[in-house]
């Protein structure tokens, strides 16, 4: 397909946008992408995405943190320069656990928090320096703006934009 | 309107006749001599584990005593450390019968403790229940309007509860138990045997007087705030006042969780730390409050969840169940922060007068001080930790029943070292004291929730909790709980 052409339509408020975004479902339409200042809870359902698997990527994480943990006290405290912990002198890490575990809780948060941050930044293809994919600046204040591809039926397409509430309907050459 | 089936009516009271008889049983088995008592436990002795265990406890006494000897310097630390202490203490007069007296003690102290510890369970859960609805009121949340009822008939528990406390507290003052080591004879007069300088160090606090009038002072604050509460959430369904009636009652309720948060952790230290009283530890309040709170939360979950299967709660989706939840989930947590930061700052410290508090129960108490950790943070985390599992009433039911149970094992061992120690066990006095509260609490619990609208019509925020959706979960069973 060699249409480059969008429909860029702008709505004002999150609850419009998002029965907009169920009427064009609804009507059968691809929206390509909807772009908001904030959240908008149940739009990715009702843009119908798939459910994010960045929970079984964080327990993944958090494992790994948990592992790095339990190496590092192991290694740095036990078997390369063993270390009299509170009196207890035993070398067992196992014995001396309960000293290790606030070690363990924080890399494990560390793991899972950074990790999952840089993850959800790569699946989102974001990253320093990056130019700013979104079309309009005032979604980045207070507009939504809903971008829908054109396949010969801009006039089907703009007037049931308008509507859903539309306050601005654009189509413009996407490159 | 709901109403309290003739069926559930007729188990609860069943529950409490049986509790009752079981407990008046116990009592009546209780050793009145010390030769009885020295005959259950040589008889004890062939059957099962628990004897062995108590021979431990016989040479830790010797130990101790040998220790006593060498290091003068230490004997205040050995001494009255528990009840033992008196058995070390009358070593040299004749071991044995000291032995055998203080055996009596403990056993004669169980079918006390065994209530004691239910008494406190259903106590502290209805007390958290009624901290948790001013916590909502004072934070006027939105999302629970819908369970202020279920909540408010939780708290209507507090009045049998505090008053079978009152009677406890009048006769514990008046001797008629032995579950306080420091109300011992001698404990506060220096020219007897069994003077206790460390207690003695804590007369301000640790005496007769002050500790009855303390505990009434409490039990008096927290049913006078469920009582005006209670009557004042009911008149704000018909008030249509501007929201006047609405408005005090977040007023008192301010008043209230400041009252809560001082009367929970003294009462908690009167109550329970008071039974080990050498011992002490700056966040037990804390850690008996996260206890009792998850309970308690655990316990709204479950009426909710009883009463909205039996089509009283029409109003509650999933998503109210999916937060009760994320609360057990969340303050299962909480305990475990706390439970464990009072335990490694003790362990790695490693100072005797507060280890001794944790040697008694890992040696004594072992399995269950360790599948308590189990039950109340390794099972809750795994299967609450799903999102979509916490809006299955199924799922949230299996995990506070292990919630429930491991909170139960957790004051049950806050509570016995210091009253019975190694003579514990777990049977007809446990059981039936547990049958005996959970009999009173069935039946205050459900009529009262039948005296009132199950919906907080009054309430300004009523409207958002009807329509709470939390948007990552989808509701179940909305239709099949339609009628």
């Amino acid at each position: 397909m060699s249409s480059s052409k969008v429909i860029h339509a702008f709505y004002n408020d999150d609850e419009v946008v998002l029965e907009a975004v169920k009427k064009v479902k609804a009507a059968n339409h691809h929206i390509e992408e909807v772009f908001c200042p904030f959240p908008v809870h149940g739009l990715d359902k009702a843009m119908g995405l798939a459910p994010t698997r960045i929970a079984i990527a964080s327990f993944m994480f958090g494992i790994t943190g948990l592992g790095v943990a339990i190496w590092l006290t192991y290694y740095t405290m036990i078997a390369d320069w063993p270390q009299d912990i509170g009196g207890k002198p035993s070398f067992s890490w196992a014995e001396n656990m309960p000293a290790f575990v606030p070690i363990m809780f924080e890399l494990t948060v560390f793991f899972a928090a950074h990790l999952m941050v840089i993850t959800f930044y790569m699946r989102s293809r974001i990253w320093p320096f990056k130019k700013a994919e979104n079309p309009d600046p005032r979604t980045t204040d207070d507009h939504f703006l809903m971008e829908i591809e054109v396949h010969d039926n801009e006039e089907e397409l703009t007037s049931l934009l308008n509507e859903t509430g539309a306050v601005e309907i654009n189509v413009v050459d996407k490159h | 309107m709901y109403q309290f089936s003739g069926k559930l009516k007729m188990f609860s009271i069943a529950l409490i006749i049986l509790g009752a008889l079981g407990i008046g049983l116990s009592f009546y088995n209780a050793p009145s001599t010390a030769e009885e008592a020295m005959a259950l436990v040589s008889s004890n002795d062939h059957g099962d584990g628990h004897g062995t265990s108590h021979d431990t406890v016989k040479k830790d006494d010797h130990s101790t005593k040998e220790a006593h000897h060498k290091d003068e310097a230490s004997k205040d630390d050995h001494k009255t450390e528990t009840h033992s202490t008196v058995a070390v203490d009358a070593h040299d007069t004749g071991h044995d019968a000291a032995h055998a007296e203080h055996v009596l003690h403990q056993m004669q102290n169980r079918p006390w403790s065994a209530v004691y510890v239910s008494l406190l369970f259903f106590l502290g859960i209805s007390l958290l229940v009624l901290a948790f609805y001013a916590a909502q009121r004072v934070a006027q949340a939105g999302w629970s309007i819908v369970l202020f009822r279920v909540m408010e008939a939780i708290t209507a528990n507090l009045v049998p509860t505090s008053i079978i406390m009152l009677v406890l507290v009048v006769l514990t003052a008046m001797h008629s138990n032995h579950l306080f080591a420091w109300m011992g004879e001698g404990v506060f007069d220096k020219t007897s045997e069994n003077f206790d300088p460390i207690v003695y160090g804590k007369k301000m606090w640790l005496n007769v007087p002050g500790w009855v009038m303390r505990s009434i002072f409490y039990l008096l604050v927290w049913n006078a705030y469920r009582w005006f509460i209670r009557r004042n959430s009911i008149k704000e369904d018909t008030a249509n006042d501007g929201y006047k009636t609405y408005k005090r009652n977040y007023n008192v309720s301010v008043g209230f969780l400041f009252l809560f948060m001082l009367t929970e952790s003294m009462a908690v230290w009167d109550w329970i730390m008071g039974l080990d009283p050498h011992w002490f530890s700056t966040l037990f309040g804390w850690y008996v409050l996260a206890t009792l709170l998850v309970s308690a939360l655990t316990v709204i979950a479950f009426v909710t969840i009883y009463l909205r299967s039996k089509g009283y709660l029409p109003k509650v989706n999933d998503s109210h169940i999916h937060d009760l939840a994320k609360f057990m989930f969340g303050f299962s947590v909480f305990w475990t922060y706390l439970w464990f930061s009072q335990f490694m700052l003790i362990w790695y410290a490693d100072i005797p007068e507060e280890t001794t508090y944790f040697v008694m129960r890992f040696t004594e108490y072992k399995t269950l001080f360790l599948s308590m950790l189990v039950m109340n943070f390794v099972f809750p985390i795994l299967l609450l930790i799903n999102s979509d599992f916490k809006s299955r009433p199924w799922f949230v039911v299996i995990g506070g029943l292990v919630i429930l149970a491991g909170h139960y094992v957790d004051l049950f061992i806050m509570i016995m070292p210091g009253t019975v120690g190694a003579s514990w066990s777990f049977g007809i006095p446990e059981i039936s004291a547990t049958f005996l509260f959970l009999g009173i609490f069935i039946y205050t619990v459900f009529s009262a929730f039948a005296k009132a609208d199950p919906v907080p019509k009054g309430n300004p925020f009523l409207h958002e909790s009807e329509h709470f959706h939390y948007f990552n979960i989808e509701h179940h069973s909305e239709e099949d709980n339609q009628h």
